[in-house]
């Protein structure tokens, strides 16, 4: 199976979401991640989904999704044509001992302490999974105290977008 | 983007596109209406099903759905009272079925919404146009389990094909009028409207006809021209194709263009369970019906064809068996105006998405092309084959060795006597496989049943939506006794509402196809499958309970009984000279006939058995 990140312009009404989510497991499709936001058009939100799948069962997943009535489009975002980030609040044990490597670690990996006492610091860091689970893992010797990760959210590169002039290409619609 | 103009003109082309359901959303392009205000929400919604064309409704008033029940009693949109809201349901599904019109049933919140899930799902299943409408507890108290509350909303999710919940009064006719285009156009489905008390009570304006906002609602209904070419070049290249008929192609009314495409390639068709009707029993090209219990013929031509055009049918698993052996060396054409079927199943070589009516008609003009490029096929060796086959293994029964009555001759017998005009709706189980196979369809429309849900019940309520939408047709009930004992309290509201239906009630005192499994695959243990009354050592009591024909009298119908082979034409006469009331006969047959031909569940199809231990022997590699 591989993994493909699905970037999903749904109607902005009440219920969008438990309809996308009951799809997904009345068909027994996996969620690995899936956020979703505003759009720069108050009528439409956009969901990010990543779901671990083969080609075919990728292809009815996003026909299946064409077919709820307030999905507007649906556009695959590949990897190395897309950029995607998600964000991760992690709270870390920092004694006095062990905060200089805690902040040097923070460094690294770009991230921010947002808030500091005197046993922990909390870091917020964007980045694509894999520097995330990097940074996770440097950090686990020292101690997590608590963690919260967002979803995936992708936007593809270029100057191109999903509703405005020059689209990209919708998932196809018609088999 | 915009989300309303670019989804209204694209809906509406859709609707414009489309040739096939006839859809009563469609009148409301021409009937405007002057704008009506100071009215409440029930009125509003009386008057959107009024220009909207509805002219039946089949409901239960409750708390929650007083006040249309208040307007609804002044209006020229008739309502069915029936005694239990699955018959609501099925009602709408069977009158949906025999007219192409969109069916509607009512219900108020929490239980009696609960009742419609039932023919809601039989309905998504079978992609019958049925528009549910509920009442809901008032806008405040919803979340708090109010009275009577149940989030009917979420619950029908799955198992419509859209559905929403009004939250002001002023949406009532935008989405009545979206609520019937959906149902109606594209793959047809029902879509449940739930409206709150207050929003009901509200007041409102009333302005027709509504703007429609799908913005994400853009059915394909014109096939791909290089698609339609290229399954046109299979059509005539390939030496045993089958034409696999579904019941797409009744809802897109297109069995005219499926008979010119089966007189110009030759090629055999068969018709599945839903499609019973699409295509004449009588032509000498139909093998019949596909599947678990479909005709040897029929069935083995699937699995040696070398290609498949499929249309308007989903590769079911009942039609496929197994599905890694079903049809192992054929190319596959698959038109579907429903994307998301294409491949979900069996891969498609030449994937065509639109309207059956459309595509079919699209495939005669470049089949004929094909032709006049001097390509036509030679079929005589796969009719060589698929004649021996059908003559081999015909579809027949035996009758009981203990000399009770054969419940597939009173199904025969019915079908001979009332004949292809009129319409048969069966329940689930033998009695449904018996009427699908001994029964003559010639015409569409005439075989309503329930295929992908299953549901038993169906039979008499979607009788009486049937004969309510066509009153002029005889309209017959085959129905188990196992399925009549759901839901025959309906005939109470035909016997009042004046819907005079027939019901041939196939009594073996079973539930006969569970019994056949038990038979088949349990040795014969026969764990809760009696419904009649029995002694302790199983052996049957001599009392009958329910005794049909007394049920049948306290419902205010004609009740009949016949149980010997010498009687069966005479009481099958005598109930279609009674036009004044519904008719029950009891018919009481033998309890261990069986449905042959049978392919057993998840075996190949390569496994058919003719009868049972009767294997047929396929001469292979002869085409």
């Amino acid at each position: 199976m591989t993994r493909h990140t699905l970037s999903v312009l749904v109607e902005n009404k009440s219920g969008v979401l438990a309809r996308v989510s009951a799809l997904f497991s009345r068909r027994g499709f996996n969620i690995e991640s899936l956020a979703v936001g505003p759009t720069e058009n108050p009528d439409l939100s956009r969901m990010t989904i990543v779901v671990d799948a083969d080609a075919q069962p990728l292809e009815q997943i996003t026909k299946q999704l064409n077919k709820l009535i307030e999905v507007i489009k649906i556009v695959e975002l590949e990897s190395v044509a897309a950029v995607q980030r998600e964000l991760l609040l992690v709270k870390v044990r920092a004694p006095m001992a062990d905060r200089t490597q805690v902040l040097q670690t923070a460094e690294l990996f770009r991230a921010h302490v947002i808030d500091v006492n005197t046993d922990t610091v909390t870091l917020e860091a964007t980045g694509t999974p894999d520097k995330l689970q990097a940074l996770l893992a440097v950090l686990a010797p020292l101690g997590i105290k608590e963690m919260a990760q967002s979803g995936t959210v992708a936007l593809g590169r270029g100057p191109r977008s999903m509703s405005g002039a020059g689209t990209l290409r919708p998932v196809d619609r018609t088999a | 983007m915009n989300s309303s103009a670019p989804g209204e003109s694209a809906t509406r082309e859709a609707a414009a596109a489309l040739t096939g359901v006839e859809t009563a959303a469609r009148s409301l392009e021409n009937a405007a209406h002057e704008p009506i205000s100071g009215i409440t929400g029930a009125q509003s919604l009386v008057r959107s099903l009024e220009a909207v064309g509805v002219d039946v409704v089949f409901g239960i008033p409750g708390g929650a759905i007083l006040p249309a029940y208040d307007p609804l009693f002044d209006s020229k949109v008739r309502h069915v009272l029936v005694r239990h809201e699955q018959g609501a349901g099925h009602a709408a599904t069977g009158y949906a079925q025999a007219t192409g019109r969109v069916g509607v049933c009512m219900a108020t919140s929490g239980p009696g919404a609960t009742n419609l899930v039932t023919p809601l799902a039989d309905a998504h299943m079978d992609s019958v146009p049925v528009v549910a409408i509920t009442g809901q507890v008032p806008s405040g108290a919803i979340g708090t389990d109010a009275f009577q509350e149940a989030d009917i909303r979420g619950i029908t999710m799955p198992i419509t094909k859209h559905n929403f919940l009004v939250t002001d009064a002023r949406e009532i006719p935008q989405r009545i009028a979206e609520a019937f285009h959906l149902a109606a156009t594209g793959r047809p489905g029902p879509v449940l409207v739930d409206i709150p008390k207050d929003v009901l009570q509200a007041t409102t304006d009333f302005t027709w006809p509504p703007r429609l906002d799908l913005p994400g609602y853009k059915p394909t209904t014109r096939p791909h021209g290089k698609q339609v070419r290229e399954a046109a070049a299979l059509i005539a290249a390939a030496r045993r194709p089958v034409l696999y008929v579904g019941g797409g192609v009744l809802k897109a009314q297109a069995t005219a263009e499926l008979a010119e495409l089966a007189a110009l390639t030759g090629a055999p068709v068969v018709t599945t369970l839903m499609a019973r009707g699409a295509f004449p029993d009588s032509d000498p090209q139909h093998l019949g019906m596909p599947g678990m219990h479909g005709t040897v013929a029929a069935v083995t031509a699937l699995q040696k064809a070398d290609l498949l055009v499929a249309l308007g049918a989903r590769f079911d698993d009942r039609v496929t068996g197994q599905l890694s052996s079903f049809a192992p060396e054929a190319l596959v054409v698959h038109a579907d105006i429903d994307p998301a079927e294409i491949g979900k199943n069996r891969k498609a070589d030449v994937p065509i998405v639109g309207d059956a009516r459309e595509t079919i008609a699209e495939l005669v003009a470049a089949v004929r092309a094909e032709h006049e490029a001097g390509r036509t096929p030679d079929l005589t060796a796969w009719w060589t084959q698929l004649d021996s086959w059908r003559q081999t293994y015909p579809l027949g029964y035996d009758w009981p060795e203990d000399g009770a009555l054969s419940p597939q001759y009173v199904i025969e017998r019915l079908g001979a006597l009332a004949g292809p005009d009129a319409i048969y709706a069966a329940g689930v189980g033998q009695h449904q496989m018996w009427a699908a196979q001994f029964i003559k369809y010639e015409k569409p429309g005439t075989w309503l049943n329930s295929g992908g849900l299953g549901t038993m019940g169906y039979a008499v309520p979607a009788a009486m939506g049937a004969k309510y939408g066509r009153p002029d047709t005889t309209v017959w009930a085959i129905d188990g006794d196992g399925c009549f004992q759901m839901t025959n309290q309906e005939l109470a509201t035909c016997a009042i509402e004046g819907i005079p239906v027939k019901v041939a009630v196939i009594n073996n005192g079973n539930l006969g196809m569970v019994r056949q499994w038990q038979t088949l695959f349990y040795e014969g243990r026969y764990s809760n499958t009696r419904l009649h009354a029995r002694n302790e050592d199983g052996s049957p009591k001599p009392v009958r309970i329910p005794d049909f024909v007394a049920l049948a009298e306290a419902l205010g119908c004609v009740g009949l009984r016949c149980e010997s082979k010498d009687d069966v034409d005479a009481v099958i006469q005598k109930a279609m000279a009674i036009d004044d009331a519904p008719v029950v006969i009891d018919f009481v047959v033998g309890s261990d006939a069986q449905v042959w031909p049978m392919v057993a569940a998840g075996a190949s199809n390569d496994d058919i058995l003719a009868a049972r231990d009767v294997r047929p022997v396929f001469g292979d590699g002869q085409v």
